[in-house]
């Protein structure tokens, strides 16, 4: 790998060099200039901004920890965190099952693959927005399909996005619709098992059930890790579904959601990001969404930090070879 | 570790010169309750948007009613929604969204992720650890002062705040395209470059055409992720309705212009159709670049 350098045959090693070098900014300066823009710049600003009171048309003005302070005091904030720790844990824990197990069943399958694969996928690709006006129809409880439905059986339909105890279970039904993205992931991953141990299983006589736990799973669990990891974020970052789930379930969608509708009924749908937004957009109090912004950065950080640690542990197991 | 989704599964047990046995009964219904589950599962996915597609045709009133199957067949429905909303408005914007920032991922992802993944630099790895930051981060993040500065710069109520940065920086494209490149082997480079190839012309006569699918992948997932995208066109034009993208205007459709269930329903299939089409042209790019993202570290 250290050979391509000396590859190219220069007049002088330095000039080379310095050649070479800018021939990688020349190839990197467009993402040096963005990233330092839109993510270097915002970010110092982020928390700079959270030390202060800031309406967007008067300058902003020093504060000290007064935001942070009033994070303690706020019963919406508490409403909005544990919100999102609901989603974190319940469509963590049911994505990654949810997609695990469609994905082990399509693996299984002889003949048809390629349409159920497709049906499975396809909501991935639809317009989050799209995808909650969906299942607000299905799920409508007078006269849906799954009100139908669950009438042949004498059961009453919930209310879903119109009870604040069905409104997050009823988004995260719309989240495992659209998860076809991680079950392709995860299915890859169990079609890469190498068929030799399925066999070598199946000499020492475990069925299919048991090739599964022991050969399949223990296998694609850095996949696993990813697809937990990427549901965690998915989670902290949960706003369309949230948003246009309570507009609609408000039944008065005006223009964009307005400001008392966001997180209906009874705020069970108001997310970290949701409250972030109406603060900081709504009510324009910006120096408040900045250390709200803040502390999700802290979190979305960590959570970082997990999925790289796994890349590396990953790369460095298979970079095992001379440089390709 | 880079699995071809393209192909199904080997079949090793459908061999038709197989003896019967006493196991191959077994078989035959641990093989068709595989596939049961397999095609209710199918259904399951796919049932929401049939249902969707069936309201859309109904008239209002049945619209209204508990009905599961049209009485009548009202394919102007799908016509009519263009009267009560500006839709081919919307539809410019979010084209012009779309297409602009794919345009501008290509421009300034492709040398990036080449930069990455083929060039030996001091601070790549650095780099390319800010690059999968960027990409997990959450967009709420680091709104504000993005905000802040685009309202200074009189741009808020447009649509050029969510694609100039395409132009220069796309975290996700960049680790899609780096991943990709990386399966191109160095000795396609090394041969360019002793054949007196600049970088550049490398990037452009071996890369570029060995990574197409690669970059086909790429813009197809940029291209959707715009056309999806809620919370950029709501922070940068929720005030303005002229620059309204199709999926901010479809989240204020119900309820807003009208209550009739069909049109909804018309209007929500009719934005879910772009992603349909590109996927049924381009399904082995799409299966492959998904793949990239979680397996390749």
């Amino acid at each position: 790998m250290t050979a391509t350098l000396g590859a190219r045959p220069a007049p002088g090693r330095g000039r080379a060099r310095a050649r070479h070098r800018l021939t990688v900014l020349g190839f990197m300066a467009p993402a040096i200039i963005g990233f330092v823009l839109f993510f270097g710049y915002p970010l110092v600003a982020t928390v700079v901004f959270s030390f202060t009171k800031y309406d967007l048309i008067n300058a902003p003005e020093f504060n000290g920890l007064d935001n942070y302070a009033y994070m303690f005091k706020d019963p919406l904030l508490t409403k909005a965190i544990a919100n999102t720790l609901w989603f974190v844990v319940v469509l963590t824990i049911a994505r990654t099952v949810f997609a695990l197990g469609v994905a082990s069943v399509i693996a299984r399958l002889k003949s048809g693959v390629g349409l159920i694969r497709t049906l499975c996928y396809l909501p991935s690709l639809a317009p989050p927005v799209a995808a909650t006006l969906v299942f607000f129809m299905v799920l409508r409880p007078n006269g849906g399909p799954v009100d139908n439905l669950l009438g042949v059986f004498g059961i009453d339909s919930p209310l879903w996005f119109s009870d604040p105890a069905w409104a997050k279970p009823g988004i995260t039904a719309i989240m495992l619709w659209i998860s076809g993205d991680l079950m392709i992931i995860i299915l890859a991953a169990i079609l890469d098992v190498p068929q030799e141990q399925y066999e070598a299983a199946e000499l020492d006589g475990a069925g299919p059930i048991r090739r599964w736990w022991h050969v399949t799973l223990p296998t694609i669990s850095p996949v696993l890790l990813f697809g937990i990891v990427n549901s965690v974020i998915l989670a902290l970052q949960l706003f369309t579904q949230a948003v246009v789930a309570g507009s609609a379930g408000s039944g008065a969608a005006d223009a964009t959601g307005s400001t008392k509708y966001l997180g209906f009924p009874d705020n069970s749908t108001l997310t970290f990001p949701v409250y972030l937004y109406t603060q900081g957009f709504r009510y324009f109090d910006m120096g408040y969404a900045a250390a709200m912004a803040t502390v999700l950065f802290v979190i979305s950080f960590a959570v970082t930090i997990v999925l790289v640690q796994r890349m590396r542990k990953n790369s460095t197991a298979e970079e095992g070879g001379p440089g390709a | 570790m880079t699995a071809t989704l393209t192909k199904p599964p080997v079949d090793v047990t459908a061999d038709p010169e197989q003896p019967a046995r006493k196991r191959d009964v077994g078989g035959f219904l641990n093989w068709v309750a595989t596939h049961a589950i397999g095609l209710a599962l199918g259904l399951m996915f796919a049932t929401p948007v049939v249902f969707v597609f069936l309201t859309a045709v109904m008239s209002d009133d049945q619209a209204f009613t508990a009905d599961l199957w049209p009485r009548e067949w009202h394919w102007e429905n799908f016509v009519e929604v263009f009267d009560k909303a500006p839709l081919l408005q919307y539809l410019v914007n979010s084209l012009t969204y779309s297409l602009l920032a794919t345009a501008g991922m290509l421009i300034s992802s492709i040398p990036a992720a080449y930069a990455l993944a083929k060039l030996q630099w001091r601070g790549r790895n650095l780099a390319f650890l800010l690059v999968i930051g960027a990409m997990m981060l959450p967009p709420q993040v680091v709104a504000v002062p993005l905000y802040d500065t685009w309202s200074s710069l009189g741009l808020t109520g447009t649509l050029w705040p969510l694609i100039v940065p395409y132009f220069l920086f796309d975290a996700f494209s960049i680790f899609l395209l780096r991943q990709f490149m990386l399966t191109i082997p160095q000795s396609y480079v090394d041969a360019a470059r002793v054949d007196g190839c600049s970088e550049f012309q490398a990037l452009v006569r071996i890369i570029v055409p060995m990574a197409k699918p690669g970059i086909a992948a790429t813009a197809l997932f940029c291209f959707l992720f715009t056309w999806n995208d809620y919370f950029g066109p709501l922070l940068y034009t929720g005030e303005v309705k002229d620059q309204w993208t199709l999926s901010l205007a479809l989240a204020t459709f119900k309820g807003m212009h009208i209550v009739q269930w069909n049109s909804s329903m018309a209007v929500t299939f009719l934005t879910m159709i772009p992603a349909v089409v590109l996927f049924v042209f381009a399904q082995k790019s799409f299966v492959k670049g998904i793949t990239f993202t979680g397996v390749k570290g």
